[in-house]
Parts: C-alpha cells; sequence; structure tokens
C-alpha cells in the first residue's frame, strides 16, 4: 500500500500513460536528427575543431603558449578543472542522494544529468592531463606503476595524487551507475527497432535484459548501494580538490572552510548547467510533460541552499582573514576584493551571492526565462569565483618584486572552447542516441505521481 | 541454461494487479516461473516469495579487499620499498592514505557488485533474451507459469490467471 499526498503537484503530467512514456522517449532516438539538433551539433563541432587546433599547438609547444608565467603557474586550466568537476557534481547529488531521500522528482531528470557529470568529468579531467605538458607520459606520473627508477613511486602525501584517484573513481563509479541504468531502457528500445543494424547494436547495449523479477530485485539492491557508495564517494571528490589549494601555503588558499565550501560550490554550479540544459531539452525534445515547471522550481530551490551556503561561506573568508590577524591573509583578501581583479571579485559576487536570490520569488522561479538566464549567470560566476581563488592568490606573492598579472592567450581561451565544444558534442550525441529520459523510473511513478491516475486503469 | 520450454503466459496492465494475482496463483498451490516488468514492482518480491537480494554483502566484502588493498600498497611503496622524505613528515603516515584508501575502497566495493550482479543475472552483451512478451520492455507485465513444473491442468492455470485479471492469456514455446 503506498499512501501518496493529494497536495503535491504531479511529476508527470498531460495525462501520459505508460505507452506513452516508452512512445515520447523513443522518439527522439528513432526519428530523425531535428533541425535544432543539426545546428547545435555544427555550432558544438565548429568549436571542438577550433579547439582541437589549439590543442595540437599546445601539445607540439609545450604549455608556454598559454599566459602563464613566473608567478601565475596555474591558471585558466586548473579554473576550468575545477569548474568542470563542480558543474559534474550535480548529476550525482540527483541520482544519488535523492535516491537515498526518496525524491521522486529526480526520476525525470536523473539520467541527463548523470551524462552531464561523465561529460564533464571528462573535460575536467583533460586539463591536468594537457597541463602536464606531454600528455602521453600523463599515466606514468599520475599512477603508482612500476618504474626504472628504482621503482620510483608517486608520493601518497599529496593531494594532487589523492586528486588522481578520487577523479578516476569518481568518473567511473559514475559511468557504471549509469549504464546500469540504462541498461532496461536500451532493452525497451531494442524491442521497438525497426532494423537489423538498430536492434543489433541495442540488443548488445542491453545486455540481453529480459525484464525478469528476480532480476529487477538485485538491480534495485544494486542501485540502492552505488548510491550509497556515490554519495560519499561525490563529497570526497570536491573536498580533495579542495585539498590541492587547502593543504598549501599560500594565503588565501590555506583554509580550512574549503571542503564544505567547494562541495555547495559545486553542487550550485552544477544544478545551473543541470537547468540550462534541462530547459533546452524540455522546449527541443518536447519533454514538457515529463520536466514540469514543478521539476525546475525544485532544482531553483536546491540553487538558492546552495547558493547561499556559498555567499555565508564568501563572508565568513573575508572575517576570518581580518579576524586572524595575519597580514599576508588580510592582504590577500583585501587585494581580492579591491586589487586589480576587482572586476572578477565583483563578477563573483554579484552572480553567486545576490542573483540566486532572486529565487526566493515564487513567481521568478517558476519562470523558465528567468531560470534559463540565471542558470547562465551563476554558470559565469562559479567560473569566475575559481579564476578569483587561484589568480588573486597567486598574482601578488611574497616578493613584492614578482608581482605579475595574467594574460590569457588565444590558447588559454582556444583549450577552454576545445572542453565545451567537447561537452557539447557528447551531450547531444546523447541526446539523439540514448533515452533521455530514465522511462522504467518514470514508468514506475505514472500511476502514483501522474496526472491522470484513472487513464493507466 | 534452463530447460523448460513451454509457459502459459498471463499479461496484465496494472502493477498492483500484478501482485494481488502472484499472491492468489501461489495460494492455489500453482508455481510461477517468474514476473516480467518494464519496470521494478514493489512488493513483488515478497508476493513471489524471494529472499532479500545478497548483493550488498558482496559489496561489502569488495570495499574491504579494496581497503586492505590501497592501504598494504601505500605502507609498502612509501615505507617500506622506497622511503623518502617529504617536508620532514614520516615516512609512513595513516592518515595521509585516507583519501586513497577510501577512493579505492568505493572503487573496488562499485565495480566487485556490479560484476557480481552481471554474473549472477546473467547479463552480457551478446545474449540473446527469451522474452515471454515483446511488450514486456513498453507497459505490460506478464506472469509466466511452466507448464512441465506444474501438475495442475493448463485449463486450471488459464482459468487463474484470467480470474486475476489477466488482459490477455497466451502459450510461449522457446525452441
Amino acid at each position: 500500500m503506498e499512501v501518496v499526498s493529494t497536495v503535491r503537484p504531479p511529476l508527470v503530467t498531460g495525462g501520459k500513460t505508460v505507452a506513452d512514456v516508452t512512445e515520447d522517449i523513443c522518439r527522439q532516438v528513432e526519428g530523425k536528427p531535428s533541425k535544432s539538433w543539426l545546428m547545435g551539433i555544427t555550432i558544438a563541432l565548429t568549436a571542438l575543431a577550433v579547439g582541437f587546433y589549439a590543442l595540437i599547438v599546445l601539445l607540439w609547444e609545450g604549455i608556454g603558449v598559454w599566459g602563464l608565467n613566473k608567478t601565475v603557474g596555474w591558471a585558466w586550466d586548473i579554473t576550468n578543472f575545477v569548474w568542470w568537476v563542480g558543474i559534474g557534481h550535480a548529476g550525482t547529488l540527483i541520482s544519488a542522494i535523492l535516491l537515498l531521500f526518496r525524491q521522486k522528482w529526480r526520476m525525470s531528470i536523473n539520467r541527463a544529468a548523470e551524462a552531464m557529470t561523465i561529460f564533464a568529468v571528462i573535460c575536467a579531467l583533460m586539463f591536468p592531463g594537457f597541463h602536464m605538458g606531454r600528455l602521453w607520459l600523463g599515466f606514468y606520473w599520475a599512477l603508482p606503476l612500476p618504474n626504472t627508477f628504482g621503482s620510483l613511486w608517486v608520493n601518497f602525501n599529496s593531494p594532487l595524487l589523492w586528486d588522481v584517484f578520487a577523479i578516476s573513481t569518481y568518473f567511473t563509479v559514475s559511468a557504471v551507475f549509469w549504464y546500469i541504468g540504462l541498461i532496461p531502457d536500451f532493452a525497451t528500445i531494442r524491442d521497438r527497432a525497426q532494423n537489423k543494424i538498430s536492434r543489433t547494436i541495442y540488443g548488445a547495449l542491453s545486455f540481453g535484459w529480459d525484464g525478469a523479477a528476480r532480476t529487477w530485485s538485485r538491480y534495485e539492491s544494486v542501485a540502492l548501494i552505488l548510491a550509497g557508495l556515490a554519495t560519499p564517494l561525490v563529497l570526497s571528490v570536491h573536498t580533495i580538490v579542495s585539498f590541492d589549494f587547502a593543504t598549501s601555503v599560500i594565503p588565501g588558499w590555506h583554509t580550512t572552510i574549503f571542503p564544505p565550501y567547494f562541495v555547495s560550490g559545486a553542487i550550485f554550479s552544477g544544478f545551473a548547467m543541470v537547468l540550462t540544459l534541462m530547459i533546452v531539452a524540455r522546449s527541443a525534445m518536447n519533454l514538457k510533460d515529463y520536466i514540469t515547471i514543478y521539476h525546475i522550481e525544485l532544482m531553483n530551490i536546491v540553487i538558492i541552499i546552495t547558493g547561499s551556503i556559498v555567499g555565508v561561506a564568501y563572508l565568513t573568508e573575508l572575517f576570518i582573514s581580518w579576524y586572524s590577524g595575519v597580514p599576508a591573509e588580510q592582504y590577500a583578501f583585501l587585494n581580492r576584493a579591491t586589487g586589480p581583479y576587482w572586476w572578477a571579485y565583483w563578477i563573483m559576487m554579484t552572480c553567486n551571492v545576490v542573483s540566486p536570490q532572486l529565487f526566493w520569488f515564487r513567481k521568478i522561479r517558476t519562470s523558465i526565462t528567468a531560470a534559463f538566464i540565471l542558470s547562465l549567470v551563476v554558470n559565469v560566476g562559479m567560473w569566475f569565483e575559481r579564476f578569483v581563488i587561484i589568480v588573486t592568490s597567486l598574482h601578488r606573492d611574497f616578493l613584492p618584486s614578482s608581482w605579475a598579472m595574467f594574460y590569457p592567450t588565444f590558447y588559454d581561451v582556444g583549450i577552454y572552447l576545445f572542453s565545451l565544444g567537447f561537452f557539447f558534442t557528447a551531450f547531444l550525441l546523447f541526446a539523439k542516441f540514448f533515452p533521455v529520459v530514465n522511462m522504467a523510473e518514470v514508468k514506475s511513478i505514472i500511476k502514483s505521481a501522474g496526472s491522470d491516475i484513472k487513464s493507466t486503469k | 541454461m534452463e530447460l523448460n520450454k513451454n509457459f502459459i503466459v498471463g499479461v496484465y496492465s496494472d502493477p498492483d494487479q500484478v501482485v494481488r494475482a502472484v499472491r492468489k496463483i501461489r495460494e492455489n498451490k500453482v508455481k510461477v516461473h517468474e514476473v516480467y516488468s518494464p519496470f521494478a514492482i514493489h512488493g513483488i518480491d515478497d508476493a513471489l516469495g524471494y529472499k532479500r537480494s545478497r548483493l550488498p554483502i558482496a559489496a561489502f566484502i569488495f570495499g574491504m579487499i579494496g581497503a586492505i588493498l590501497a592501504l598494504s600498497m601505500q605502507f609498502w611503496m612509501m615505507g617500506v620499498d622506497w622511503p623518502m622524505i617529504i617536508g620532514g613528515k614520516n615516512f609512513a603516515s595513516l592518515p595521509a592514505f585516507i583519501p586513497v584508501t577510501f577512493e579505492l575502497t568505493v572503487l573496488i566495493s562499485a565495480l566487485g557488485m556490479v560484476g557480481t550482479f552481471m554474473i549472477v543475472s546473467n547479463l552480457k552483451p551478446y545474449k540473446k533474451p527469451r522474452l515471454m512478451d515483446d511488450r514486456i520492455t513498453d507497459d505490460k507485465h506478464v506472469i509466466a507459469i511452466d507448464i512441465v513444473a506444474n501438475k495442475v491442468s493448463d485449463k486450471t492455470i488459464k482459468a487463474l490467471l484470467e480470474e486475476t485479471g489477466a488482459d490477455e492469456v497466451n502459450e510461449k514455446n522457446f525452441e
């Protein structure tokens, strides 16, 4: 017996039946690509191509083509790395943490959010890889592999190495979690397939799924345990990313507030990216009955909460730097807010602290246009947050004679463009060839949370 | 894998109806071969008398293996094989090894459990599924009853399925 509150709005509108779910989601996979999809992928591939040129030059010439100098040794690359990892966090939050909390509204957005996570983590992994200069030696430097120096092992005391393990584990577990969820839906596409090629491909992808109750029972416990594992994992990943900074002795980085501050910032930016993608997807792919205004409102509420935590963290940092009485620490923050990079600091403050507060108004929270614009604003703000933390802490170091500014070159921008191009190409391919909404899960709530309960009998 | 080839299948639309039907069928001493559905039905495990999956235990064991592997690897590399002075710290310091230990615990646990799930559920890319009905991945639920395994006549089984609200009752034979 299941008791469902009647106060909550339905999670699937338009009186959809179980068969309608199959039809609506599979139509995208089976039909010809739409004009907007073709346009989108053309833009994404162009960005990828321009970025690829920058990448080839970077690998040929070395990272000297970037705008880095002796003082600012980390800039756009690590900013982009942290930005992408942060974006990835929303997918796991939606699919794992909301599963543990039994939040059913996750069901129509978790698939796409997890896909976003996986592509974002790949984008993130690019940057430390490229920063090593010799990408092909990356495995050899970063993993504990036997070598001819002794073996001289990697340094397990270094947070940079913890990062290698954290990000690669995160990527693997997210990909597995995502794929397990895809298996029943691939089976649906397989059983509807009209031609031999797609029947073979989706047949292989669906691993011979036959929907047996015993398999479903095991599947449910696998999903629950994976969610249980992914929850501390996702929190650990950005914690460890923040250790890259927090365990160093640079003023502005050396703070114990970093782990929770980074994790909430990650969820904040991740939800903004999920909103950006979902708002486009729901209109381009006609998913308005599955991703409803209610879903958007709930995501906006998560944005207010995490955005406010980030705001409190910014203010705490300022207060503690003053209260610590350490001149270097005090200067680092004064320089952030009023130094040559004041504009970056105030972009960050406006986008991340002020703009999400607009979501307190129900009108703004439930407006698709407002949510879309604010989601972009938050993503810009979170990029600047990482830029501010990294560059402003470095550019005026302990020796005033070596103070410098950072100016990005075409190659800094180009590699960023490469990651954006990759991300959107991958996401668009996913949206065309994979079921964007988890059909099996959505079907299971049609009876209890659909708008027209009678039509499913 | 399975030898049984001939089944009577009852096709249902409503998941709750399926749970009630399974209960009724089993009360009548008819063995249910399996239920096939497009999504997980709550309470079907109890109705079918399935025990809880032991996969969480597998996850725990794999996790322990991961933790032991990670700790011994780090202690051996940093403390035994090539001790190095890094910032004047201990050669082997447990706190610094915790993040990697945690990550490898999660990694081995997740991969081990999913691998076990794939093996015990016989899921593999080249497997041809035996579908009791083409619509079970769309919107229909199927209760399959093995003809040979039950001593009751086909007629009784069919009557029972119809009585419990099946939309259709079919026979399914696999070569």
